[in-house]
């Protein structure tokens, strides 16, 4: 795959074998929540989804404090201080759902978590395409315990992942589908999500 | 034809039938009752019909808050996956798969098909496996509900055994009686007698929607003769008569009028002092000996001489003198009816005796019984001679008698030639097609020896008990045969047919329809030159 067409996003800060956090590049730069992220390993490709994303101070102790009492736009606080975009950073956790291996994929866990500093790139529609093949991948979104609730990223994620096909309605209906299965005891779980992907 | 796929075996047994979950792309709402499918096991195919179709849910909650299905996105995730369909098949044969269903065709199932094997509806080639193709001994009848393949009943099986067409007023028993008679006579599998009680099977009859409808004569002139009791009817309706039946009182035996107990409100009393005046008054004219009595001493004595109380006699002799009353009775007829329709049935000409307004039913029900008690008396004899002499047997025959009900009811049917027909005669190659609208009616055990039903709606529960009594899977083959459409819709099983099925009728009453039923010297012309094409 053509190493230009792909859009890095940040670099690898933080990894588990369940998922990894990356630092964006930019300021407020983050992939949007629930979408199909990936990096490398030496002979691997782990994807992830985008579960959350966070902008704090880089001292931890160190809390921004309100500055714009005396300014007339919020464009101004930052030109006024422009010292703030070095004191400020922009990260994203994302789960790992699956991985390429051998030019396989896999809708599971890879052996061996990312590795520090890895970059991190946005998949392109085509890959996205791929990935989306199949739905295994929901199996691990609705039961990993994360900051955010299964049934949001899950719509978040099909959400994003429909963008990319000509058939939106086709891809969300089989996707519903499939979630009809994984959540045949919990129809009120699954209704949250169909309400939240419903085009 | 690509196989339409439904689904997938979930549950089910040998004697209740399997339970087939239903794929999301097919609906529940276009299943029917009666269709036929085919389930792909392991090792063999099996050919089934769907007797119910029912909804489940996956989760009892969907129940209790049912989604917003008026969001046709929530409506198309659903349907099939949290909300399902499910159909219940009874499988009835194994075809191809194992060698001995590849030689000797479809067998009847003895297993069920594992777990999860695919379901789809039977293709065009499934059903021509099944039911066969037509040819010389079968019968091109209907086609299955939804398709165009030809359904075909083998009828030099179908002639083996006595056979009953079913089904309340107005569901096309006429026009299927028809259709089996035209059957039997383009096969000349047997010679047919017909005791047409509304006149409608000879010449010209009336569908419903009041268009006219040709009958046997009509379509084939040189292989049948209409009989008529009354003339003048014969001749207003411009039927082409061959022979006016008349009947002698001389004729008349006791038994006939034992059977018309009911019909004439005759008491036991009476039909015991039938038997005595006969024996009194000889054979040939105790009938018009009875009547000629006169309200004198001697007829009081000799009603004392041979214990006959009054008011049974005078009981008797209003029975008698209804029958006097009928006009076809003489009291010598000139001709023998009997020797006639067996010369005729002898040359393989068909019978039909029209009864033309004597449609009441003490007409029918002597007039018939009268005539077959004779004519059965006849092939015994013969059956018996060819046996001992190794003569050729007689020719099948097959008498059809509608009302049968009448004949063949519990309390008469013991005495009744049909009866005794229906029980054993198929020895002596004679059955019955018996036509009735209250099947309830026919003694069960009757009932027990017809071989081939071919029954049309019916709705009471009684009359559809007796119908099905003693076949397998009789709860599913009950809701098909409660759903059948009121017309032109027909299910068969027994003995002719190697499954339950459900048709709709073979077109009938139309100029193609009367083309297809003769055969003509086109069509076997053409069939040789396809044949020398395929040398070539």
């Amino acid at each position: 795959m053509n190493m230009a067409e792909e859009q890095r996003v940040g670099e690898v800060i933080e990894a588990s074998t369940t998922d990894f956090v990356a630092q964006c590049y930019e300021l407020y730069q983050s992939p949007p929540l629930g979408s199909l992220v990936k990096t490398r390993d030496l002979d691997m490709e782990l994807y992830g989804i985008v579960y959350n994303a966070t902008t704090t101070s880089f001292e931890p102790g160190r809390r921004p404090i309100a500055r714009g009492k005396d300014e007339t736009s919020e464009e101004a606080i930052y030109q006024a201080s422009p010292q703030l975009l070095k004191l400020l950073k922009s990260e994203f956790g994302a789960l790992v759902v699956g991985h390429r291996q051998d030019d396989k994929l896999h809708h599971y866990l890879p052996p061996k978590p990312a590795r520090i500093h890895s970059f991190v790139y946005l998949c392109p529609p085509e890959e996205i395409k791929e990935f989306s093949q199949s739905f295994d991948f929901l199996n691990i979104l609705l039961t990993t315990r994360l900051p955010v609730s299964p049934e949001e990223l899950t719509a978040a994620c099909l959400r994003q992942m429909s963008q990319v096909y000509e058939d939106r309605r086709a891809f969300l209906v089989a996707a519903g589908k499939e979630l009809a299965v994984l959540l045949s005891g919990q129809f009120n779980q699954l209704k949250a999500i169909l309400e939240r992907i419903k085009v | 034809m690509t196989e339409k796929r439904l689904g997938i075996v979930t549950s089910g047994s040998l004697t209740k039938g399997v339970e087939v979950r239903l794929d999301s792309s097919a609906s529940v709402e276009d299943m029917a009752v009666g269709r036929y499918v085919t389930i792909e096991g392991q090792k063999q195919r099996f050919f089934g019909m769907i007797t119910d179709v029912s909804l489940g849910v996956i989760d009892q909650k969907l129940t209790l808050t049912p989604p917003d299905v008026s969001d046709p996105f929530m409506a198309e995730v659903l349907a099939g996956t949290s909300t399902y369909g499910t159909i219940h098949v009874s499988p009835y044969l194994t075809i191809g798969g194992n060698v001995a269903s590849l030689i000797e065709g479809p067998q009847s199932v003895k297993t069920v098909p594992s777990h999860f094997s695919t379901v789809n509806l039977a293709s065009q080639r499934d059903i021509e496996l099944v039911f066969g193709g037509e040819d010389e001994k079968r019968f091109y009848i209907g086609t299955p509900l939804d398709m165009e393949t030809k359904v075909c009943l083998d009828l030099e099986e179908l002639v083996k055994r006595s056979n009953g067409i079913f089904g309340k007023s107005g569901t096309g028993k006429t026009f299927l009686t028809r259709l089996l008679l035209i059957g039997m006579l383009q096969k000349g599998t047997a010679a047919n007698l017909v005791f047409d009680m509304h006149s409608e099977y000879g010449w010209e009859g009336r569908s419903e929607e009041g268009r006219k409808v040709k009958a046997l004569k009509q379509l084939f002139p040189s292989k049948v003769a209409v009989f008529t009791l009354d003339e003048e009817s014969s001749r207003r309706r411009r039927v082409s008569t061959d022979f006016v039946v008349r009947i002698g009182y001389d004729e008349i035996e006791p038994e006939d009028i034992g059977l018309l107990r009911q019909t004439l409100n005759l008491t036991e009393a009476s039909v015991q002092a039938v038997y005595q005046l006969y024996r009194e008054f000889g054979s040939k004219k105790w009938i018009e000996a009875t009547l000629e009595l006169e309200d004198k001493d001697e007829t009081k004595q000799l009603l004392t001489k041979l214990t006959i109380h009054d008011s049974t006699y005078r009981n008797l002799r209003r029975g008698l003198e209804t029958i006097r009353r009928l006009p076809f009775l003489l009291p010598h007829a000139p001709d023998n009816p009997v020797k006639h329709i067996l010369e005729y049935l002898d040359q393989g000409i068909n019978v039909v005796l029209e009864f033309g307004r004597y449609t009441d039913v003490t007409a029918y029900i002597l007039v018939a019984n009268l005539l077959t008690r004779r004519i059965h008396a006849q092939y015994r004899e013969r059956m018996e001679k060819a046996l001992g002499e190794d003569v050729a047997p007689p020719h099948p025959l097959v008498i059809t008698i509608e009302e049968a009900h009448k004949f063949l009811n519990p309390e008469v049917s013991s005495q009744t030639i049909f009866g005794v027909i229906a029980r054993e005669m198929r020895k002596y190659n004679v059955t019955l097609l018996v036509i009735d609208q209250r099947p309830s009616g026919i003694d069960d055990e009757v009932m027990s020896q017809i071989g081939t039903k071919i029954t049309c709606l019916l709705d009471n529960e009684r009359d559809i008990d007796s119908v099905l009594a003693g076949v397998p899977d009789k709860s599913g083959l009950k809701s098909v045969l409660s759903r059948l459409e009121s017309r032109q819709q027909a299910l068969i099983f027994g003995h002719a047919v190697p499954m339950p099925m459900v048709i709709r009728t073979r077109e009938y009453g139309s100029a193609q329809s009367y083309k297809a039923f003769i055969p003509s010297p086109e069509t076997s012309q053409r069939a040789e030159k396809d044949i020398e094409n395929l040398w070539e």
